[in-house]
């Protein structure tokens, strides 16, 4: 589905990826961990296309296409989709409206899709003017929903999120990575059986998002590398335990990229 | 502003004979017509009223609730209308109001019956198809007491390329707690010359809600409508959607006078320049307590061209509420960035941005009337020329 070959990205004169090499299989889900100011959300960012993001070396792969260099909007048609932390106001641009667009001329029930997220009575809202932190990530979900991506790239699924909502948002997201999105009612079974499961790339720091979904893989991002492949939970625990101490040992090492201490005992 | 030679222009010798059926007008006529908001083949008008060139060509109301004559009539009928013709517009005021003054060609004169509330919209249109045709128009609109009346205008040239001066006195005045509605489409040329005078008093309780649409280019238009809330309770507010290409000078604004308590205004302006130049204005003055008024004017410069906006507060006693907020900026690329992550391209998302700025939709207005706009609105340049 991705695949990331030893990419360097570089904001203005500041190199912020360090040769990252990532895959990530379809339908499986990543989680990326790293400590403030490491990369991760730029590697969002790049992989989205945004500018002021520049490639400096090494290519991305999606569904077998190079999109190193491919406008941002043609990498949301082939199937990227991504849930913004601080998406902007467009004053005048209902939700609704905006929904409707995500889709790209497939049919789909606004409303229905709204009342999943608990978000019916925003469609006729500006989008994203004065939503709260928990609003947001619903109106994320909901366009995300629409647009229907084959890879979903989510940056803190639970930041200014409330207990309430967390559990909301943990099980859309879970839904979403499921491929459950279009089953309408009265769909049949075998569709159901049939339907392709998304990929996921989702960056956590406190990790609650795990409680929902069934993270296959993890890493650590740590200085514009990524290092410590292993389960996620396993990362979280020992994050939990040692803070990010052990990645620094861990990247100074000859070959790099061992797995943790305490994963391996675990594992 | 651009100079203007009446001289230019033949105010005489144009005149048109009547059209019993608007449907007859030719296509491309039709065309330019529903482009400023005016559909013939539509009854959905409680009454419907045409003026072409140097004539009133068409007059017909379809609610007995409504009285609508050409005003050369209706001066005829009501012995010149003492109470209301140049009573908000002084015939003086300036070189235009003169020369209208001097040769009225027609114009509508429109009168609600007390406690009617006309549902259906009435229809104008101002047509000029003329090359070189100078238009001399006298408008005057009474909402009687309790009443409930919604015009939509539209003035347009036969062509794009039309030479023409339209010349417009309008005077409004709604009664105690009257409501009126006027929506007015432009749709000029970079030949036209336009210049409408508008005044309105709003008594006790009355409403007066303008709606003002321009998005195709104009030579040079002035107009600065101005209402006076006299009586306690009265409430005004303007909408307007400008744009203005290369090749357009546009100088308009809205004035809203509280003279009385309780009295609202609320002036809100959407402006974009693709190229022209574009003069917002804005006067809310307040002259009795408790009073309340805001003044919004937001402009985008997309390519090129100049915005001056000038708000302006005037309170002349203690207790008033008065407030504006002028900004010129630019599209935000994160926006843009933002839309381009659903999957627009850059062009789809900058009309998108472009189409919820200008928030016409907060106008209301619907049929054939909003699908022109919405195509007009889909020609707009974005990205300047």
């Amino acid at each position: 589905m991705l695949t990331i070959e030893d990419l360097h990205v570089s904001i203005g004169e500041r190199e912020v990826l360090r040769g990252i090499n990532l895959h990530i299989k379809e339908g499986e889900t990543f989680i990326l961990f790293g400590p403030n100011g490491s990369g991760k959300t730029s590697l969002l960012m790049t992989l989205m296309g945004f500018s002021g993001y520049t490639v400096t070396g090494g290519r991305i792969v999606f569904r077998s296409q190079d999109i190193t260099q491919m406008p941002m909007f043609e990498r949301a048609r082939l199937g990227i989709g991504m849930s913004f932390q601080r998406p902007p106001t467009i004053h005048g641009l209902k939700t609704r409206h905006l929904v409707q667009q995500c889709a790209r001329g497939r049919e789909i029930d606004p409303e229905a899709l709204a009342r999943r997220v608990n978000f019916e009575e925003f469609l006729e809202r500006d989008i994203n003017a004065g939503f709260s932190g928990g609003e947001i990530k619903r109106s994320e979900l909901l366009q995300l929903m629409a647009q229907k991506p084959g890879l979903v790239l989510f940056d803190e699924p639970e930041s200014g999120v409330d207990l309430e909502n967390m559990q909301l948002i943990g099980k859309v997201v879970r839904r979403l990575l499921d491929g459950e999105v279009d089953a309408l009612p009265g769909a049949c079974a075998k569709a159901l059986k049939c339907k392709v499961r998304t990929s996921g790339l989702i960056i956590t720091h406190t990790g609650y998002i795990l409680d929902y979904i069934n993270a296959d893989r993890g890493q650590v991002l740590f200085d514009g590398r990524l290092c410590c492949e292993a389960r996620p939970r396993d990362i979280l625990e020992h994050i939990r335990s040692y803070g990010y101490q052990e990645c620094i040992k861990c990247l100074n090492e000859p070959g790099g990229l061992q797995p943790l201490e305490v994963t391996r005992t675990a594992s | 502003m651009k100079d203007v030679n009446l001289a230019d222009y033949s105010f005489t010798g144009l005149e048109r004979g009547q059209i019993a059926d608007l449907r007859s007008l030719d296509a491309s006529d039709k065309e330019r017509i529903l482009h400023a908001g005016v559909d013939v083949e539509s009854d959905a008008a409680s009454a419907v009223f045409m003026h072409m060139d140097q004539s009133t060509v068409h007059c017909e109301s379809r609610d007995p609730g409504l009285e609508l004559l050409d005003i050369k009539a209706a001066m005829k009928k009501y012995d010149g209308l003492p109470e209301y013709a140049w009573k908000l517009v002084p015939r003086d005021k300036d070189e235009f109001t003169r020369n209208v003054a001097e040769n009225v060609h027609g114009g509508y004169f429109i009168r609600t019956k007390p406690g009617a509330k006309i549902e259906r919209p009435v229809q104008s249109c101002l047509f000029l198809k003329a090359d070189g045709a100078g238009q001399n128009v006298h408008n005057i609109v009474i909402v009687e007491e309790d009443s409930e009346l919604h015009i939509l205008t539209g003035c347009s040239t036969a062509h794009s390329a039309t030479s023409a001066a339209h010349l417009g006195i309008t005077e409004y005045y709604v009664k105690r707690g009257g409501k009126l509605t006027f929506t007015m489409i432009h749709n000029w040329g970079v030949n036209a010359t336009v210049r409408p005078r508008s005044v309105g008093v709003v008594e006790e309780n009355g409403v007066f809600q303008s709606n003002y649409v321009l998005l195709n280019p104009v030579g040079t238009l002035q107009m600065y409508p101005a209402i006076h809330l006299n009586g306690r309770g009265a409430v005004a507010r303007f909408n307007s959607v400008i744009v203005a290409p290369e090749g357009s000078h546009v100088d308009t604004g809205n004035r809203v006078i509280m003279n009385a308590p309780e009295t609202r205004a609320e002036i809100i302006s959407r402006t974009i320049t693709t190229g022209g130049t574009i003069i917002a204005r804005g006067h809310i003055a307040g002259h009795a307590v408790p009073c309340r008024g805001h003044l919004e004017c937001k402009g985008l410069i997309l390519g090129g061209g100049r915005m001056l906006a000038i708000p302006e507060l005037d309170a002349t006693v203690e207790g008033v509420d008065l407030s504006h907020e002028a900004a010129v900026g630019k599209i935000a690329q994160r926006e843009i960035e933002y839309l381009m992550a659903r999957g627009m391209d850059e062009a789809e998302a900058t009309s998108t941005i472009v189409r919820g700025f200008l928030n016409v939709d907060i106008m209301g207005l619907d049929g054939p009337l909003a699908k022109a706009i919405q195509e007009q609105m889909e020609q707009i340049d974005a990205h300047g020329s």
